[in-house]
C-alpha cells in the first residue's frame, strides 16, 4: 500500500497556494507537514481527504485491498472534534463507530487507551479542550482506517497525553498504516519524511 | 415567596439552598398531609352541593375549573415576583422558584383550559370560542410554555434566568388583563362572581365548597412547588458535581501514578 | 444509519428543545389568525384547514437551516461527506430529514387537531387536515433539505433557506388543503389531491436528497 500525489496544485480564491507537489508514502511511513500559517497544510490535508478538488494533479491510493478510494480509507481528524456537546462521549462515540464500520477496540477500550477511563457518561460539552480532544483521538481507535490525515492533531493536549498520542501514531504505522500530519508542534515520530510548506511569501 | 410566607423569619436563611433543602423537608411531608386532606374535604362538599337550576350536574366542573383559573394566574404572579428577586435583588433562590414554578403554572393553565372546554361544549354548544377572556388564559398558557422554552435552551442557568426574569416580567401584562377581560368585554365567559364589590353573587352553598377547593389545590400547588424547587436544586447540584467529576478525571490524568 | 437516526433525534430533544420551540410557534401562529380576522367561529372553521397548513408550513421551515449548519459547524459534515462510500450521501441526507421530521415536525402534526378545536372544525375537516398534514409535512423537509444544504456555508443562511424553501412548497400547499377541504366540502374531491400529494412527498424523498448531497459536496470548502 502506497500513497502517491503527483503534481499537485490548489488555489484559495484564485490565489495559488503550492504547485507541483510531488509525494509517495509508503506503508509504515509517515509525512509531516510543517510551515507558517496560510501556507496551505490544511488545504492539503483536504485534497487529500477528497473534501476539496485539487487545482490540478491527482492522490491515490495503491494497494488500499479492502478500500475501494483513498477518501475510504482515511480518518480525518479536523480543527474540530465532530462531536455533539448536548451528547454523552459513550454516544457520540458509539455514533462514530457505528457509522464508520470496520470496528476495532471497544469504545471502553480506547477511553482508557487515551487515558479517559469513568468519562464515558458525561455530555461530551462538560469536558476540557484537551479531554476533547483526546475523545476524538479515541474515535480514531474505535473504527479502523490505514491512512491517518492529522491536522494539529496534539492541539491542546498536555505532554503526558502528546508523548501517548505519539505512542498510537507509531503503533499505527507498525501495523502498516500511513499517517500524514500537519503540524508545528513536534510529534515525536521518528523516520518520518518532512514536507516544509514555503507560504505564499 | 411560598417559603417566606411560612417562616417570615428565616428570609435571609433561606438564601441558603442547604437551608431551603432541610426546610423542604422538614414542610413537605405536612404540606403534602394537609392539601389531601383538604382535597378531601373539599371533593366532598362539592358531590354533596345541590345542582344549578339552569346548569345541572355541569355546574360542578366549576369546583375545579374555577381553582385551576386562579392558580393559574397566582401561579404567573408568583413568578413575576421571583422574577424581580432575580433581577433586583439577585436571590440565589428566585431564579430556582419562577424556573421551578413554570411548568406548574404551565399544568394548572392547561387544566384550567381543558376543564372550561368540557364546561363550554354544553353551555355554549362549542368547545372553544376567541372571547377575550379564553384569548387571554391561552395566551397565558403560550407564555408559560415560552418561558419554559426560554429557560431551557441555555446551557447556563444563571443566563438564562435573567432571560427567563426579563420575559417573565413582560409578560404579567397579561395578568390584569386576563382578570378584567370579562369586564372591559361584554364576552360569553360570565363575570366575575366570587370576588367583587358589593359582596359574592354566589350562594353560599356553592361558595363554601369552591373557597374549600380552592384552598386545597393552592397547597398541593404549594407542595408541588416545593418538590419541584427541591428537585431543581438537587439537579443543578448534580451537574456541578458531574462538571468537577469531568475535570478530576483530567487532573488524575496530569500526575500518572 | 441506524446511529445517525437515533443521534440526530435525540440531538433534537436534548439541544434546547428544538421540537418544543416549533408547536410553540405554530400554537403562536394559529392563535394570531382570530385576532387578524375576528373571532367569527364560522369563518375560522371555514379557512381552519388552510390556516393549520399555513402555520405548519412556517413551523417546519424554522429549524430547518440547523439541519446541516451545526454538523458543519463542529466538524461533522466533513466526515459524513467521506464515509460517502459505506453510505451514499443522498441516504444519509434522507437519513438526516427522517430524524428531523420525527423529531420537529411529526409533533406538529400531533398538535393539529387540538388547535382544529379551537378553529371550530369539525371532526372530518380536523382528521383531513391531521392526515394530509401527515403526508404532506415529509415533502416539506425534504425540499427544506435542499435550501438547507445550499445555504450550509452562509453565516446567517436561516432566513434565507425559507427564502428558497417557500416557492417550492407551494404544490405541497395547493394539494394539501384542497384535500383538506375534500374531506369536508361536498363535491370537491378527496382521494385525487391527496393521492397527487403523497406523489410529491415520494418525488421529493428521492430529488431532494439528491440534490442536498450535491449542494454539500460543493461545499466541503
Amino acid at each position: 500500500m502506497r500513497l502517491l500525489a503527483r503534481n499537485l496544485s490548489a488555489e484559495r480564491s484564485g490565489e495559488t497556494i503550492f504547485a507541483d507537489l510531488e509525494f509517495v508514502i509508503e506503508a509504515g511511513g509517515a509525512l509531516i507537514v510543517t510551515g507558517p500559517n496560510g501556507a496551505g497544510k490544511s488545504t492539503l490535508l483536504r485534497i487529500i481527504a477528497g473534501l476539496l478538488p485539487p487545482l490540478s494533479g491527482s492522490v491515490r491510493l495503491e494497494g488500499g485491498d479492502r478500500f475501494p478510494d483513498l477518501q475510504s480509507a482515511c480518518h480525518y481528524l479536523g480543527h474540530t472534534n465532530a462531536m455533539k456537546p448536548a451528547l454523552s462521549v459513550q454516544e457520540n462515540l458509539a455514533f462514530w463507530q457505528d457509522f464508520n464500520g470496520e470496528r476495532r477496540m471497544n469504545i471502553d477500550e480506547a477511553l482508557d487507551t487515551v487515558g479517559l477511563e469513568g468519562i464515558d457518561h458525561f455530555p461530551f460539552g462538560y469536558l476540557s479542550t484537551g479531554q476533547k480532544r483526546r475523545v476524538s483521538i479515541a474515535k480514531l481507535l474505535v473504527s479502523y482506517r490505514p491512512v491517518w490525515l492529522l491536522d494539529e492533531p496534539t492541539a491542546g493536549l498536555d505532554k503526558v497525553s502528546e508523548d501517548r498520542f505519539a505512542g498510537f501514531m507509531r503503533g499505527h504505522l507498525d501495523e502498516g498504516g500511513i499517517i500524514v500530519a500537519a503540524t508545528h508542534l513536534p510529534l515525536g515520530l521518528d523516520g518520518a519524511q518532512e514536507l516544509a510548506m514555503r507560504g505564499q511569501g | 415567596m411560598s417559603e417566606t410566607t411560612a417562616q417570615p423569619l428565616k428570609l435571609l436563611d433561606l438564601a441558603n439552598p442547604a437551608r431551603f433543602l432541610s426546610l423542604a423537608g422538614m414542610l413537605l411531608p405536612w404540606l403534602a398531609g394537609l392539601s389531601a386532606l383538604v382535597l378531601a374535604i373539599g371533593l366532598t362538599m362539592s358531590i354533596n352541593a345541590p345542582d344549578d337550576y339552569q346548569q345541572g350536574m355541569t355546574v360542578k366542573i366549576m369546583f375545579i375549573h374555577v381553582p385551576f383559573a386562579w392558580l393559574s394566574m397566582m401561579c404567573y404572579t408568583l413568578m413575576a415576583l421571583a422574577a424581580l428577586g432575580t433581577l433586583v435583588w439577585r436571590h440565589p433562590l428566585a431564579d430556582v422558584c419562577a424556573k421551578a414554578a413554570a411548568p406548574i403554572g404551565a399544568a394548572f393553565t392547561a387544566l384550567a383550559l381543558i376543564t372550561g372546554s368540557l364546561w363550554g361544549k354544553p353551555m355554549w354548544g362549542t368547545w372553544w370560542v376567541w372571547d377575550a377572556r379564553l384569548t387571554s388564559v391561552f395566551v397565558l398558557f403560550l407564555m408559560y410554555l415560552g418561558i419554559i422554552a426560554l429557560s431551557r435552551a441555555l446551557d447556563d442557568p444563571a443566563k438564562s434566568a435573567r432571560a427567563a426574569a426579563v420575559l417573565t416580567l413582560v409578560g404579567f401584562v397579561n395578568i390584569p388583563i386576563i382578570k378584567f377581560s370579562v369586564d372591559w368585554w361584554n364576552t360569553l365567559h360570565q363575570p366575575a362572581s366570587v370576588l367583587r364589590a358589593g359582596g359574592s353573587a354566589i350562594d353560599p352553598s356553592l361558595l363554601w365548597p369552591l373557597l374549600v377547593m380552592a384552598l386545597g389545590f393552592t397547597l398541593l400547588f404549594f407542595t408541588l412547588h416545593m418538590m419541584a424547587m427541591r428537585n431543581e436544586i438537587w439537579r443543578r447540584r448534580v451537574i456541578a458535581m458531574r462538571r468537577m467529576a469531568a475535570r478530576k478525571a483530567d487532573q488524575s490524568e496530569a500526575q500518572p501514578a | 444509519m441506524n446511529a445517525l437516526f437515533i443521534r440526530d433525534f435525540r440531538l433534537a430533544l436534548r439541544a434546547g428543545g428544538g421540537a418544543l420551540v416549533g408547536i410553540l410557534f405554530f400554537l403562536a401562529v394559529i392563535t394570531v389568525v382570530p385576532f387578524g380576522v375576528g373571532p367569527d367561529l364560522a369563518l375560522l372553521s371555514r379557512i381552519g384547514p388552510a390556516i393549520l397548513w399555513i402555520g405548519a408550513l412556517l413551523a417546519a421551515l424554522l429549524g430547518l437551516d440547523r439541519l446541516f449548519q451545526a454538523d458543519r459547524e463542529d466538524g461533522s459534515l466533513d466526515l459524513l461527506v467521506m464515509a460517502a462510500d459505506r453510505h451514499m450521501l443522498s441516504v444519509t441526507v434522507l437519513v438526516k430529514c427522517l430524524a428531523h421530521w420525527t423529531a420537529s415536525v411529526l409533533p406538529l402534526v400531533a398538535a393539529a387537531p387540538l388547535l382544529g378545536l379551537f378553529m371550530n372544525m369539525p371532526p372530518t375537516a380536523i382528521g383531513g387536515t391531521a392526515l394530509t398534514l401527515l403526508v404532506g409535512t415529509p415533502a416539506i423537509t425534504l425540499i427544506g433539505a435542499v435550501g438547507a444544504a445550499l445555504a450550509v456555508s452562509l453565516p446567517r443562511g436561516g432566513l434565507l433557506v425559507s427564502v428558497i424553501v417557500l416557492p417550492l412548497t407551494v404544490p405541497v400547499l395547493i394539494f394539501g388543503v384542497s384535500a383538506a377541504y375534500g374531506a369536508t366540502a361536498k363535491g370537491a374531491p378527496f382521494l385525487a389531491p391527496f393521492l397527487i400529494l403523497a406523489a410529491i412527498t415520494l418525488f421529493f424523498a428521492v430529488i431532494g436528497p439528491l440534490a442536498a448531497a450535491a449542494a454539500l459536496k460543493l461545499s466541503t470548502d
